[in-house]
């Protein structure tokens, strides 16, 4: 078995390649304005330096967002055509799902935190989890609430207060009442910023081995509707 | 005919998924999925549906156009795909999948201009290009003259609209008109019921002191608005054939009055025109008439081939190939702004002169002829939409 991870729903752009055990190889730049020029390189560099070949992959894993759109859209269309030339199915994670596996990895030991990206125009992504204790040390993150895209102020507060990690974590805090900021986890630099694809593909493989339930359909989470104003009437050019 | 090259080409300049496949001068497929109808009730298009729409037809609209084709994606020499101009969102999204099918095909990318395109899809439908060809583009996005000597290297333009596009007047007159988007085909409806002289509505920049190869069409918008509103004003009935007849024929005489003067001028024997608005059909009358006349040969492609698709691209992709043209790198970027002389986007380490003119094996330019031409290129970066 061999899993390309990849995703670009956050300022990252970031390739994994997982044999079934481990990552064998990644690489993640931040770029958040050359999404669509970094990700066909990247996957390239990280399947030689797995020393395989395109024709070796058995599966794509990508992040399906939210995350800006035009980003999201290089990864998923990305993940559309390869799995389509070479023939393999293409599997989507919520993005978010990513950073919160990553974040357990890196010792989070709360047992309940958001994570939260920047979605732009003062709001954010985000979504809640419960770290599931399961006798291994290791805890799979359960996504309990979310995705959804707010002004964080907004929040409940009980949410708000809640540890966070990611870009968005004590994002637009301006007049917020909530107590939204107080959980960013931001200054411990162990806890992921943006996405890896290392952590996303070992979630990918997990879910595989667990049966595949877990993915969602490799379509973009937008979550909010396209901008588009319907033009008021026809103006008159000339004064009345 | 098989040693022809096989290239599979990929246009999302704008609303239009398109998806075509050549075998050099032969047509095997033209898969378009558009998205035009999603845009018809904000009366234009609206770039964030228009890359959504992109994402969702991508991959089935290239899947039907192999199926088409009856050819299998290992067979192809090449990928082509618009690399600008056009919105910057919807070009991504096909430059993305461009370099994909090319990256898990093992098959060189080469990213073009999509005014190029719309010129060379004309091989399609009469054969090798004439060289030079004269090409009146005319679309919603763009209003061009461009005298082409060698379409994967050398483009220039002789003249571009300096307000609206050709189309883009069609479509706001349209609006004016109550007639639905996009305007252009409900104006040629109408135009037919209607007198062509009824109103004489001005042609812009046709003085004797005006730049001789623009366009202007938003003064020409302007006067029919104000036609109409001001018999509205007056409270009497709008007379909508007259009025679409009559401008109609403005457009088209200053479109052909233009482009015969330009073929004279540079000797060019050729005449080709595409775009969305050569589906016109005062426009393609006037030009056979008026090319006639001038001893000019009329090349206009037939109208699928003339609005935006994939098959244009694939044109000019296995011309690329059969000349040997240096590809595209896989950090191809997608540049709404491409300008028009920048006929592919070459990779700069396999491409030792950077920027612009390609070098093929079997065409190759001098150096000095490349820098004679830099200096006729007076339009550097227009057009973009
Ligand atoms: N019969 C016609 N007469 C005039 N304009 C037309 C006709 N058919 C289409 N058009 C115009 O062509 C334009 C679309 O052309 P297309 O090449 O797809 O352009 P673009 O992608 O640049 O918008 C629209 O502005 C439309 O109104
Ligand atoms: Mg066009």
């Amino acid at each position: 078995m061999l899993l390309l991870a990849f995703d670009t729903a956050t300022p990252a752009v970031t390739a994994a390649v997982h044999d079934g055990a481990r990552v064998l190889a990644e690489r993640t730049t931040v770029d958040a304005r050359r999404h669509g020029e970094l990700l066909i390189p990247s996957v390239d560099a990280v399947l030689d330096e797995a020393g395989a070949g395109r024709a070796d992959l058995t599966g794509i894993v990508v992040g399906t967002g939210p995350g800006p759109y035009t980003g999201l859209r290089v990864g998923l269309v990305t993940a559309a055509a390869l799995g389509d030339a070479l023939g393999i199915p293409v599997h989507g994670l919520c993005s978010l799902d990513g950073l919160a596996h990553a974040a357990l990895r890196a010792g989070l030991a709360a047992e309940e935190f958001l994570v939260a990206t920047d979605a732009r125009r003062k709001e954010v992504y985000w979504a809640r989890y419960t770290a599931r204790p399961d006798g291994t040390g290791l805890a799979p993150a359960l996504r309990t609430e979310g995705p959804s895209v707010d002004r964080p102020g907004q929040l409940p507060e009980e949410l708000a207060v809640l540890p966070c990690v990611g870009a968005g974590a004590g994002l637009y805090r301006d007049g917020a009442l909530n107590g939204w900021g107080t959980g960013a986890l931001g200054g411990d630099d162990r806890m992921p910023v943006h996405q890896s694809a290392a952590a996303l593909a070992e979630l990918g493989a997990e879910v595989l081995a667990a049966g595949g339930a877990g993915f969602v359909e490799a379509r973009p989470m937008y979550l909010r509707r396209p901008d588009a104003q319907v033009p008021a009437g026809y103006k008159a050019v000339l004064p009345s | 005919m098989a040693d022809e090259p096989l290239v599979l080409g990929i246009e999302t300049s704008c609303d239009e998924t398109g998806v075509g496949i050549v075998r050099g001068h032969t047509l095997l497929a033209d898969a378009v999925a558009s998205s035009v109808d999603e845009h018809a009730r904000f009366g234009g298009v609206v770039p964030e549906v228009a890359s959504r729409a992109h994402l969702e037809a991508m991959v089935p609209t290239v899947r039907r156009a192999l199926d088409e084709a009856g050819v299998k994606a290992s067979d192809l020499d090449g990928i082509s795909v618009t690399a600008g101009p056009g919105l910057a969102g919807a070009l991504l999204v096909g430059v993305s999948a461009a370099k994909a099918y090319a990256y898990a095909l093992g098959k060189p990318l080469y990213g073009v201009n999509h005014l190029a395109s719309h010129i060379c899809v004309d091989q399609l439908e009469h054969g090798p290009l004439p060289e030079p060809t004269m090409a009146l583009l005319v679309s919603g996005g763009h209003s061009s003259l461009l005298l082409s000597p060698d379409i994967t290297s050398d483009v220039r333009p002789l003249g571009a609209t300096i307000d609206d596009a050709a189309g883009e007047a069609f479509d706001k007159v349209a609006r004016v008109l109550g007639l639905g988007f996009p305007g252009g085909p409900a104006i040629d409806r109408q135009a037919r019921e209607g007198d062509p002289e009824a109103i004489l509505f001005p042609r812009g920049l046709t003085g004797p002191r005006d730049p001789a190869f623009d366009f202007s069409f938003s003064g020409l918008k302007t006067a029919v608005a104000r036609w109409v509103e001001a018999r509205r004003r007056d409270g009497e009935p709008v007379p909508v054939a007259d009025v679409a007849a009559s401008f109609q024929e403005a457009v088209a005489d200053v479109l052909t009055r233009k482009a015969v003067k330009a073929c004279k001028e540079q000797g060019a024997g050729h005449l080709m025109i595409g775009g969305g608005v050569a589906a016109n059909s005062r426009l393609r009358a006037m030009a056979e008439r008026r090319c006639e006349d001038a001893g000019i040969v009329l090349r206009v492609p037939r109208p699928k081939l003339c609005t935006d698709n994939g098959a244009m691209v694939a044109a000019l992709g296995a011309e690329m190939v059969a000349r040997g043209r240096t590809p595209s790198a896989l950090d191809l970027p997608a540049d709404s702004s491409l300008p028009v002389t920048e006929v592919s986007v070459p990779d700069a380490s396999l491409d030792g002169h950077g920027h612009g003119h390609t070098h093929g094996h079997t065409h190759g330019h001098t150096h000095d002829h490349v820098h004679e031409l830099s200096r006729q290129n007076l339009y550097g970066q227009q057009d973009g939409k």
